[in-house]
């Protein structure tokens, strides 16, 4: 089967001649339609322009020039990305039937090295939250059970990998929307540094926050996939000039005698003890491996979340004002003058976790209250990056679980607040601006994915690559795959 | 009538659209008058997903203005959010700056009646203009409208001066030489009709000798420099009569109606609008580069102030004139080409400001470039005239010529066969026949009316059709009068 396969593993097939992309593509979307049903990663499937991409990927094949190591892979994106003439919803009614004129940085660079794109996936509205259950159309399934959430704001692009329904997939990440769903998915999943991946045509949550990552099956593949996505973009002006090294290379070199550092403040009470005792025993796995491992502290850490839930909805306020009914998307008819026009297009087009950001932003920007909340917020921000300079002072990489517990049940959290507490070991990667990577760790006695979580410098990818790799070489995680029956 | 109870304390807010070649935060073209829409991309047009890029030419003006203008350039400065909802605006929020201005304390002088006055510039900022509503009909019966995002995203520098200005007489000087700074610079049409320069005023009244402000409204809708004035003086005797009759002024914004010649209330919400200003995240905080401000700094042209002087010094022009040619560059440096070796610069300056400026439809770059009388064909007519080829007089028509042909003077004048007649013998026997006719007004001439002269040079110059040089036929009559 095609679809089990690797990125690395499938285009070698596609060199030696044994197979072809439009073989690759049609094994997905045959999946997709036995599968999908029960994992619902997918909002739209593009099967005709898929297979035309398909084809002309043969064509290369054939005439021995490929693009490269992405040339025929078949991917899939988080519907959070624009994508020329295929309707981009970021889980939303109130940009249900928007059409983009015009594709994101990263969907053109993934075009341009030849990938075939499968489709658009499920996330929770415009990336606010950690289940997909603020998705405006369905919830996406855990695909290790079905009855659990995948994680979330990219629950769809983590569901497509494990479940095999896409060979890779990119996500987003703004306080853990990447990490957290490949840890309850059992994939790889990777937030660059920020400025590392260009945001332009990546729907805005937090600007200051957002990232854009891939979800892989394994180490190697997430490097291809970032090796192609990153760099600077003109057309983002926070993208870095920072040049992009050859992640390929980070991936031959051991761990001996790196530094890792151990933080204690991730160790907390209500960290799930199967959870600590898998991160515990990474941890012993490196060092086995001839890492040094090192208590480190992150003093500021606790403060985090509440910062996060200050910047994040005060920037996605501003960022979704636009979402008014004047231009695109939807527009509720029937409305007196203007504001009632705005008043009911919003009132019905956000769904309820978008709407309490909306006005939790609001409320922090106001005249009067933004020094106390923004401006206090911002001030814990850089309290935070300086905990993990300080701490990288004495380490190369910091390891910590990637979330407190595993994948929950549908409909668990219903709580705000709650399901909030997800993100808290995530989150400070995010105001740092780090880049941060998820890998599979173990499993529960009863099954479920426990996710480790890798933390580097600023714009060090590769040493996080390096560790990753040097980790699931040592690991048997990689090979256990989710049982699914169509 | 209580003038001299109270005195006005007036403010200006300018905002002056950038001449650069395209928008602020994308690459659309800024030119004005396309298809609606025509102009747009997903940047300007908020799509979702998008991010602005600086212009760094915009920047560049900005730095060219606030230079101009005395301001310190902030090295570090950014770009903020400003939050309202209307639906010109594509993403319901305007990039502009806030806290961290591009430049900030700078100062202009002004004369008014002979009183030089020193108006403070508290900062000079840029933003994104929005798009413009078309509705069907008017407002109020429209069943829709529709946005033209053409204008979104073209540049604006917002310049804000200090509570300075004490009379609307002050209030458009200041107007004034900010608009010829702007048009100088190159950086602003300036064109005040179109709304390339827009002015709003803050004022409000306080009795004289009083330290605290009253307060303030705000005034937009002035696209003139009349309309800023007549507004201003407008406002002060409405504000004077409320104050006198114990009316609380309300601080709110009115609209000046030109047509009415009055202002009327358009919000009158007491609040202010919390803009929710914070940081734009989509663009990292600006770093100029010292280099760079220097650089601009070594390039700007003259201004206005010192060309007026110049003008004085070297043409021997008086103020008046000079202020008016100094007021536009273009105009400027078109008097400046037409003078260039003239004996005689103030028949040029008469010529530019009665004749030229009277035909040409503005004083703007393009209506002086346009215009179809060159400055060295101005300066041809002008050599002519002192040559004594053709009279003033006749000149006038050669100028009207000139104007609807493009063609030279020179050629005009042989073209009509309009040379003036100089010559004495061609001219003597005209002056003989005029002589003969009119022999009661020789003798009053001899009787001693001297005023009887100018009736016979008319007669001699009708008779010729205007040819004939005036001061040759002055000397032949004078000649020939005590022979008669």
């Amino acid at each position: 089967m095609l679809t089990a396969l690797t990125i690395h593993e499938l285009s070698a097939r596609f060199r030696s001649g044994e197979a072809t992309p439009s073989q690759a593509v049609r094994e997905y979307l045959e999946r997709i339609a036995a599968l999908d049903p029960k994992v619902k990663a997918y909002l739209t499937v593009v099967p005709e322009t898929a297979l035309g991409q398909a084809a002309a990927a043969d064509a290369r094949f054939r005439s021995k020039a490929p693009l490269g190591p992405l040339d025929g892979i078949p991917l899939a994106v988080k519907d959070v990305f624009c994508t020329r003439g295929v309707e981009t919803t970021c889980g939303s009614k109130i940009l249900k039937g928007f059409v983009p004129p015009y594709d994101a940085t990263v969907i053109t660079r993934l075009r341009s090295a030849g990938a075939v794109l499968l489709g658009k996936l499920n996330m929770d509205e415009f990336a606010m939250g950690s289940s997909t259950e603020n998705s405006a159309f369905f919830t996406t399934r855990n695909p290790w059970d079905l009855s659990r959430v995948p994680g979330g704001s990219s629950g769809g692009s983590a569901a497509a990998v494990a479940a095999d329904l896409a060979a890779a997939t990119l996500g987003t990440d703004t306080g853990g929307s990447i990490r957290q769903p490949a840890a309850f998915s059992g994939t790889v999943g990777f937030k660059p540094t920020y400025g590392r991946v260009s945001r332009y045509g990546l729907i805005a949550f937090a600007s200051s926050l957002d990232q854009v990552g891939p979800f892989a099956k394994d180490v190697a593949d997430t490097a291809l996939m970032l090796q192609t996505i990153a760099g600077h973009d003109p057309m983002d002006s926070t993208s870095a000039t920072i040049p992009v090294p050859d992640y390929a290379q980070a991936l031959r070199l051991d761990v001996k005698g790196l530094r890792v550092g151990i933080p204690a403040e991730y160790f907390i009470d209500g960290l799930d003890p199967e959870v600590e005792a898998a991160v515990r025993a990474a941890i012993a796995t490196l060092e086995d491996l001839g890492a040094k491992t090192e208590s480190v502290s992150l003093p500021h850490t606790e403060y985090g979340l509440a910062a996060y839930y200050v910047i994040a909805p005060a920037e996605a306020s501003s960022n979704l004002a636009r979402y008014d009914g004047v231009k695109y998307g939807l527009r509720v008819p029937g409305a007196r003058d203007l504001i009632d026009m705005y008043s009911r297009t919003r009132g019905a087009g956000f769904g309820a976790e978008v709407k309490r950001r909306v006005m939790l932003g609001t409320y922090a920007l106001s005249a009067g209250y933004y020094d106390a909340y923004y401006g206090q917020a911002q001030k814990v921000r850089t309290l935070v990056l300086r905990d993990f300079q300080e701490a990288f002072k004495r380490v190369d990489v910091i390891v910590a679980p990637t979330t407190p517990g595993v994948a929950f049940k549908m409909g668990e959290r219903e709580d705000p607040l709650q399901m909030y507490l997800n993100d808290v070991f995530t989150i400070p990667v995010n105001l740092a601006g780090l880049p941060g990577l998820a890998i599979p760790a173990g499993f529960t006695q009863a099954g479920l994915p426990i996710g480790l979580q890798i933390i580097g410098k600023a714009f060090d990818e590769a040493t996080l690559l390096r560790v990753a790799k040097a980790y699931e070489a040592a690991t048997p995680w990689r090979s256990r795959k989710p049982e699914l029956a169509a | 009538m209580s003038d001299n109870t109270y005195e006005a304390v007036i403010g200006l807010e300018v905002h002056a659209q950038l001449r650069t070649r395209t928008k602020m935060f994308c690459g659309c073209s800024t030119a004005f008058g396309a298809a609606p829409n025509s102009q747009t991309c997903p940047v300007c047009q908020g799509m979702p997903g998008t991010l602005p890029v600086i212009n760094r030419r915009a920047i560049e003006f900005g730095i060219r203005t606030a230079l101009a203008i005395n301001c310190t350039v902030n090295a570090d400065n950014r770009f903020a959010r400003k939050h309202y909802y209307y639906p010109d605006m594509p993403k319901n929020y305007q990039i502009s700056q806030y806290e961290e201005p591009l430049a900030e304390h700078g100062y202009l002088d002004i004369e008014v009646a002979g009183v030089a006055r020193r108006i403070g510039i508290q900062r000079l900022h840029l933003e994104e203009d929005v798009g413009k509503l078309v509705h069907e009909g008017n407002l109020e019966t429209a069943q829709s409208s529709q946005v033209d995002f053409n204008r979104a995203g073209v540049p604006l520098m917002e310049i804000v001066s200090m509570p300075d200005m004490r009379t609307s007489e002050e209030a458009a000087a200041y107007l004034k030489a900010l608009r010829a700074i702007v048009v100088y610079l190159d950086v602003c049409d300036g064109n005040m009709e179109e709304g390339s320069l827009r002015c709003d005023a803050n004022i409000s009244l306080r009795r004289r000798g009083a330290k605290e402000y009253g307060t303030k409204v705000e005034i937009k809708n002035m696209n003139s420099f009349r309309n800023v004035q007549h507004a201003l003086e407008y406002e002060i005797k409405r504000q004077a009569r409320a104050l006198d009759t114990g009316e609380r002024i309300v601080q709110e914004t009115r609209l000046w109606d030109p047509d009415k010649a009055h202002t009327v209330s358009m919000r009158s919400k007491e609040f202010a609008h919390d803009y929710r200003y914070f940081p734009e995240p989509d663009l990292p905080p600006l770093d100029l580069a010292p280099a760079w401000i220097d650089e601009v700094r070594a390039t700007l042209a003259e201004l206005p102030a010192a060309k007026r002087q110049r003008f004085m010094k070297d043409y021997a022009l008086g103020a008046y004139d000079a202020e008016v040619l100094t007021q536009s560059r273009a105009l400027a440096d078109y008097f400046e080409a037409a003078a260039k070796g003239s004996a005689n610069p103030k028949m040029v300056a008469n010529w530019v400001l009665n004749e030229f400026l009277r035909v040409v439809p503005g004083d703007d770059q393009k209506a002086i470039t346009l215009s179809p009388i060159k400055p060295e064909n101005l300066k041809g007519l002008i050599t002519l005239i002192e040559g004594g080829t053709i009279s003033g007089t006749l000149a006038k028509s050669v100028f009207e010529d000139m104007f609807q042909s493009g063609e030279d003077a020179s050629s005009i004048v042989a073209r009509k066969g309009l040379t003036q007649v100089a010559d004495a013998g061609a001219l003597g026997a005209v002056v003989d026949r005029v002589l003969a006719e009119h022999a009661k007004v020789v003798e009053d001439y001899k009787a001693g009316k001297k005023a009887a002269l100018g009736f016979l040079v008319g007669q001699v110059m009708k008779s010729t059709s205007g040819k004939a040089s005036p001061s040759v036929v002055n000397a032949l009559l004078i000649e020939k009068l005590p022979k008669v």
